[in-house]
């Protein structure tokens, strides 16, 4: 891979690296805020909440740098993510007590406008037009 | 804050956000309109700013977290301006639809501060 380029950074991958640029500082910050003050009400929902937040930081770093390794970083981070809020959509509409609305995961991203949700199946619909795009060359 | 100003940053950071997504995906580079319009909706943002510091002196107090809501605008006032320099630096569609993604955003994170201002009970 000599191209300046990463192939999952370019075209539309521009626009998907912006969203998970945004939620990836959204997540944080926000976990942050509810680490700092009130980790005790659901510390399992708030470090999961973090750990979501980077995951998304991961793999916004993998989607904007090129070669094979990071595309495979890249899909690892984004298959997490669907894992995860599929995950722990359904454990927070089963216990609520567990998981409090507040998280990104929660009700599968509804806190979110359901971004969560959408983002890690359009990411890995687009590595995978990537990946059968570059084995047709 | 002011609830009819929210509602007019909302508004236009939604107009914003959908137009530049639709004549981006048609295939416009970032032009003075959609540049522009992510500039007026970071101009808003800076007097948002400006509105949170001095409306607790007139009795106009966050009902929620004010550290929530400070992380909220400060991370909102950050989102246009690096999209304005991706359109700067990156002239094609994808960075007029990146325009779009960091007004709507906005719009979303601006609802979200009115939430935690007006109504949040915690």
């Amino acid at each position: 891979m000599t191209s300046k380029i990463s192939s999952t950074a370019s075209g539309v991958g521009r626009v998907l690296i912006a969203i998970y640029a945004v939620m990836a500082l959204g997540a944080t910050a926000r976990s942050v805020f509810q680490i700092a003050t009130k980790f005790s009400e659901a510390p399992l929902a708030y470090v999961l909440s973090a750990l979501a937040g980077l995951v998304y930081i991961v793999a916004t770093v993998a989607l904007v740098r090129s070669g094979r390794r990071w595309f495979r970083v890249a899909l690892v981070a984004i298959a997490f993510e669907l894992v995860g809020v599929v995950t722990i959509g359904t454990l927070s509409v089963v216990d609520a007590v567990l998981f409090p609305a507040d998280t990104v995961w929660s009700s599968f991203g509804a806190g979110y406008l359901f971004v969560p949700l959408a983002l890690p199946i359009l990411g890995l619909l687009w590595l995978y037009r990537v990946r059968s795009s570059q084995e047709n060359r | 804050m002011v609830e009819w100003f929210v509602w007019v940053q909302i508004v236009i950071a939604a107009v914003a956000g959908v137009t530049a997504v639709i004549v981006g995906f048609a295939g416009v580079k970032p032009n003075d309109y959609t540049l522009g319009a992510t500039l007026l909706v970071e101009a808003l943002l800076a007097v948002q700013l400006v509105m949170a510091v001095i409306a607790p002196a007139f009795g106009n107090v966050a009902t929620g977290s004010a550290l929530e809501f400070w992380i909220y605008l400060v991370s909102a006032i950050l989102i246009p301006p690096a999209a304005v320099m991706w359109g700067l630096i990156e002239r094609n569609r994808w960075s007029t639809v990146v325009l779009g993604v960091a007004c709507l955003s906005i719009a979303v994170m601006v609802y979200r501060m009115s939430q935690i201002w007006f109504v949040q009970l915690a």
